[in-house]
C-alpha cells in the first residue's frame, strides 16, 4: 500500500508513541491494541496484515519484544516513500516509545540507589519480591496455555513442563533447549 | 548525599565478579539479547546471576521489581537498572544500547525474508515449539528465584501466600496486571514496611 506523510503526520506518529510510553506498564505489547487502533483503523498508515506481521516477526526474533514498535515505524515509512522514510519512521517510533519510560526508569534507579537505606525503599523492594517472582511463573503459565485451555495442545504443555524442570534442576545452556523445541516443532511432533 | 557505607549486615566480598567496563556491559547485553528467543529475562537471570555472578538472586529480584513496576518494556528497564548499578549513566546507556542495536538489525533482516517463510508449516511448527520452551524458561526463572525470598523481611508463609494469590489472579483468573500490582503490591509493601520497623 502507498500513503503520503506530511511533517505533521510524522510528528503525530512520534507523539502517539510518546503518549503510549508511560502507559505501557507490563511491557510495550500491552499497548499494541491502541497502536492498532491508531495506525490501522484511524490513520490507515498500515494494513492489518503488515501490523500482524510486524508483531509476529518481532516475537520470532531474538531480543526484546519492544522491537515490534521499530518494525511498525519501519513499515509506515516504507508505505510512505521507501528506505529513507522507513528509517525515519523506525527512529521516530522507537524514540517515542523509549524516551519517556527509559528516562523515568533511569531517574527511579538513581533515586532508589541513593535512598536504598530508606525504610520505604526497602519495604517496596521486599514487599514486591514475592509478587514479581510469582508473576514469572504466572507468565510462563499464560504463555503455555494461551487465551483458552485447548486440550489438543497437551504436547506443547509437556514441552513447557519438561523445560521448566530441566532449567530448574540443571545448568544446561538455554539455547540447547530452544533448539530442541524448534526441532520438535519443525518435525511436527508438537 | 554523601556516599553511604556498604549496606549494613551484607558486606560485599572483595572478589565479587562485576563487568569490567561499559563496553563489557554492551557486549554482554548484546549476547544476552541475541539468545533471547521468546523473552530475554530468563537468559539475563541465567547468565548474570547463575553464571557470571554479577548479582545475587536477591539483588536480581530487587531490580526486577522496579523494572516490572515502571512503565516501558520490562527487560529494557532491567538493563537500565543493572547498567546503572555498575557505571551510572554510562552503564545504563551501554546496557540499553547492547540490548537494542544488534537485535534491531536482526529483526529488520527477518522482516526482509519474512514473506518467503510466513506460510511454511515447518517454520510455523519450529516457532510453536520454541514458544513452548520459552514459556518453560520463564516459569523456571520464577522457581529459581523463590530461594531469594528466604531472607525476605516478610515471613516465608506470607511470601508464599502473596505469591499464590498473584499466580491465581494473573494465571487463572486473568486479572489485569495493573490491578494485581497496585492491589496486592501495595498491601505487600505496607506489610513489609511495618515488618522492617524504624531504625
Amino acid at each position: 500500500m502507498t500513503i503520503s506523510m506530511s511533517g505533521a503526520d510524522w510528528l503525530a506518529l512520534f507523539l502517539h508513541y510518546v503518549s503510549l510510553s508511560l502507559l505501557a506498564v507490563g511491557g510495550a505489547i500491552t499497548t499494541a491494541p491502541d497502536m492498532h487502533r491508531y495506525l490501522v483503523d484511524n490513520r490507515g498508515w498500515l494494513s492489518d496484515a503488515q501490523f500482524n506481521a510486524s508483531i509476529a516477526i518481532a516475537q520470532a526474533a531474538p531480543g526484546p519484544n519492544v522491537l515490534f514498535v521499530a518494525l511498525l515505524g519501519w513499515n509506515v515509512g516504507l508505505n510512505a516513500a521507501g528506505l529513507p522514510t522507513a528509517l525515519l519512521g523506525m527512529t521516530l517510533a522507537m524514540l517515542g516509545i523509549m524516551l519517556p519510560s527509559t528516562t523515568l526508569t533511569y531517574l527511579a534507579a538513581s533515586w532508589g540507589h541513593r535512598n536504598r537505606e530508606l525504610r520505604a525503599v526497602r519495604a517496596f523492594k521486599q514487599g514486591m519480591a514475592p509478587i514479581v517472582v510469582a508473576l514469572l511463573v504466572a507468565t510462563g503459565w499464560i504463555l503455555a496455555t494461551g487465551t483458552h485451555y485447548d486440550l489438543a495442545r497437551w504436547p506443547l504443555w509437556l514441552v513447557t513442563g519438561v523445560t521448566a524442570l530441566v532449567v530448574w534442576s540443571t545448568r544446561i545452556h538455554l539455547l540447547w533447549l530452544l533448539g530442541a523445541g524448534a526441532a520438535l516443532g519443525w518435525s511436527g511432533l508438537v | 548525599m554523601p556516599s553511604l557505607p556498604a549496606a549494613s549486615g551484607n558486606p560485599e566480598p572483595a572478589t565479587r565478579p562485576m563487568p569490567r567496563s561499559p563496553r563489557d556491559l554492551f557486549f554482554s547485553f548484546t549476547w544476552l539479547a541475541l539468545q533471547g528467543f521468546g523473552g530475554v529475562l530468563a537468559v539475563v537471570q541465567r547468565e548474570l546471576v547463575e553464571k557470571k555472578r554479577w548479582m545475587t538472586r536477591e539483588e536480581f529480584v530487587e531490580d526486577w521489581a522496579v523494572a516490572q513496576i515502571m512503565p516501558g518494556p520490562n527487560v529494557i528497564n532491567l538493563s537500565i537498572m543493572i547498567g546503572h548499578r555498575y557505571f551510572g549513566l554510562r552503564g545504563a546507556a551501554s546496557a540499553l544500547a547492547g540490548m537494542l542495536t544488534l537485535p534491531l538489525l536482526v529483526v529488520l533482516a527477518l522482516a526482509l525474508v519474512y514473506a518467503q517463510f510466513a506460510g511454511n508449516p515447518q517454520v510455523a511448527g519450529a516457532l510453536r515449539g520454541m514458544g513452548a520452551v520459552a514459556a518453560g524458561l520463564i516459569a523456571a526463572t520464577g522457581f529459581r528465584l523463590f530461594s531469594a525470598l528466604a531472607r525476605n523481611a516478610l515471613s516465608l508463609p506470607t511470601c508464599i501466600a502473596l505469591g499464590a494469590l498473584t499466580f491465581v489472579g494473573i494465571a487463572l483468573l486473568r486479572w489485569p496486571l495493573v490491578w494485581v500490582l497496585l492491589g496486592l503490591g501495595s498491601a505487600a509493601c505496607v506489610l513489609a514496611y511495618r515488618k522492617l520497623g524504624p531504625r
